[in-house]
């Protein structure tokens, strides 16, 4: 495979007048975690579906493993393991009679698929389930198998497709051992896409912010958070927000003020310093402040920055696992 | 990263060397046709109607019927020439068609368009899982029939052939669900495929034999293909080796074959394609 897993120049994919993804450029190198960041519709499962050949680009061009999708689309699947949001597996059958099935569909040998299943099985824990239906596997069970029928080929490109979504906290953090202990030990190059901040966070290298389409932010999470500033200030407050602006925009260390609703993100070089400056400043102008807050930025700060509003994870979807 | 990990828990795995590689069709084929198959017991429920139906429907219409047909039919029997009805019904519209609209409402088939797999078997492996049980349930069909004295004139090998005829024309059909299926990706449409059944089952020498249908009903029988294929099923039980008959009936399959297959891969295509 070569240096560079992932790439894309200019890639845009329709539905209809719809730009699902509006031009997207990314280079993801090979052992890389890349998190795509983003709320709901924002394109991320778009291009997923396009990178692993289910959709073909409207225009520009993308190569997987070093495959054009849309010319060499055989030669990307060999090489990409896929688990899309919802886990698709068929209740009817064992979680090991899935794992053989999937591992035949690769043409995987009999004796392939056994080694196969042993090496996965140590990867993500299945436990005596593996011989029983899905049909009877709780949300975190039927993730955990998605993973380990996406990874039974061995892929080189491993694409997880929001992978925790409706999951409880517990079963998104085995979740998440699960991914880094494949790019850990096997160099695996995962892209994953994600509306939870703390997940990119956490498990990305770098994170690529996508909004309507198009990014808007890329880099590792720290080099992110660090263009906010040092530490974020957040205000709420009654009154008139665009009077509060400018009375804390002039303060020395104010490196930057967002404002969405009634609160004002202020970007801070040092939050210890300047809370007080900011405090008078406010209650100088004629507002009222309800609430303020300091605290590191976020990847939520981020995308605010560029957005101008806050990421908002699908509520039906928060730990909807029993 | 600060997700915790047990201590003991990191497994040192060193990379396989498997590696994935096309199957190749008939590979391919065995695959999607074992799940199938593999599937089939487990949804039990949806195969027993299509052995309690054509059972039912040749009891009773061999109990209500017999004496009228063997009246202006002298010196044959009805029940003979009511085993390919009952063929028909348990073979007609048995298919795959629901699994697969499943597969495609839950993402499974998605699965499956993201591995190297020939596109063709993907239907192609669901249909010899069909022709496999449509031969599964015209044996006991066919076995009733020969308990109750129906004796067949070309003896074992033409009951071979009978089973094979019945299989074709079962997979045959299989083409309508399968095109609404992948067109429309909904279990409702793919429901009222068994609409289709009706004509192809009922207007045709289901009850009479085509010299004794009368006005509307014997034009539309002798363009309807399975007045063909029941003469030539018929054929085997009552006359013997009519190669005429067997041409025609087998021709009928073939053409209707011709139709709903192409209306099959092509929905086919356009799902694959739908990207």
């Amino acid at each position: 495979m070569t240096g560079v897993a992932v790439e894309t120049r200019g890639l845009k994919r329709n539905f209809g007048d719809f730009e699902a993804v509006a031009g997207v450029d990314i280079s993801i190198p090979t052992g890389e975690i890349y998190g795509f960041l983003g709320p709901n519709g924002a394109g991320k499962s778009t291009l997923v579906k396009t990178l692993c050949t289910l959709l073909r680009p409207s225009s520009g061009s993308a190569t997987v493993a070093g495959f054009d999708v849309a010319t060499q689309s055989t030669q990307v699947r060999l090489h990409i393991g896929v688990a899309l949001q919802d886990a698709a597996l068929d209740p009817k059958l064992t979680g090991r009679e899935i794992l053989t099935l999937q591992g035949r569909y690769y043409g995987l040998h009999r004796h392939e698929i056994v080694s196969r299943m042993d090496d996965v099985l140590a990867l993500v824990d299945i436990g005596e389930a593996i011989d029983n239906r899905t049909g009877t596997y709780s949300g975190g069970m039927r993730r955990r198998l998605d993973l380990a029928a996406a990874l039974i080929h061995n892929p080189d490109v491993l694409f997880l497709d929001e992978p925790t979504t409706g999951l409880d906290p517990v079963s998104r953090i085995r979740v998440w051992e699960e991914v880094r202990r494949l790019n850990d030990e096997l160099g695996m190059t995962i892209f994953l896409t994600t509306q939870y901040l703390e997940e990119a966070d956490q498990l990305a290298d770098r994170v690529g912010i996508i909004n309507a389409g198009k990014l808007v932010a890329e880099g590792t999470p720290e080099a992110l958070k660090r263009q906010i500033g040092s530490d974020v200030v957040i205000a709420r407050v009654v009154g008139d927000v665009e009077l509060a602006r400018d009375a804390v925009s002039g303060i020395e260390g104010v490196e930057g003020v967002t404002i969405r609703g009634d609160e004002l993100t202020i970007s801070v070089a040092d939050g210890a310093g300047t809370i007080s400056p900011v405090a008078v400043a406010l209650n100088g102008c004629g507002v009222r402040v309800i609430d303020l807050t300091l605290r590191t930025p976020t990847l939520d700060d981020v995308f605010l920055e560029h957005t101008g509003a806050h990421i908002q994870p699908d509520a039906t979807s928060e730990g909807d696992e029993s | 990263m600060t997700a915790t990990t047990a201590p003991g828990d990191a497994l040192e795995v060193p990379r396989s060397t498997v590696r994935a590689r096309p199957g190749g069709f008939f590979r391919d084929l065995a695959s999607v046709a074992t799940r199938a198959l593999k599937l089939i017991p487990r949804d039990i429920e949806g195969v027993i109607p299509a052995l309690v139906v054509p059972l039912f429907f040749f009891v009773v219409n061999v109990g209500s019927l017999s004496k009228a047909f063997e009246f202006s039919n002298p010196g044959q029997s009805f029940k003979a020439f009511q085993i390919p009805v009952a063929i028909i019904f348990a073979v007609t519209g048995v298919s795959r068609a629901s699994t697969l609209v499943t597969d495609i409402q839950d993402g499974y088939f998605d699965r499956l368009l993201m591995t190297p797999m020939n596109r063709m078997a993907l239907l192609l492996g669901l249909m010899v899982a069909d022709f496999a049980l449509v031969i599964a349930l015209s044996i006991p069909v066919v076995a009733l029939g020969l308990l109750l004295g129906v004796h067949v004139t070309t003896g074992p090998l033409g009951v071979v052939l009978f089973l094979l005829l019945a299989g074709m024309w079962g997979v045959v059909f299989t083409g309508f669900p399968y095109a609404i299926a992948l067109k429309t990706g909904s279990p409702a449409a793919v429901n009222s495929s068994f609409i289709l059944f009706f004509p192809f089952a009922f207007l045709t020498t289901s009850f009479l034999p085509a010299d004794q249908l009368q006005g509307w009903l014997a034009t539309v029988a002798m363009y309807n293909p399975v007045t063909y294929l029941l003469a030539a099923l018929r054929s085997l039980i009552m006359v013997g080796w009519d190669a005429t008959a067997l041409w025609q009936g087998l021709a009928a399959v073939l053409a209707v074959g011709a139709v709903s297959q192409t209306l099959a891969f092509r929905a086919l295509r356009g799902r694959v394609r739908k990207g």
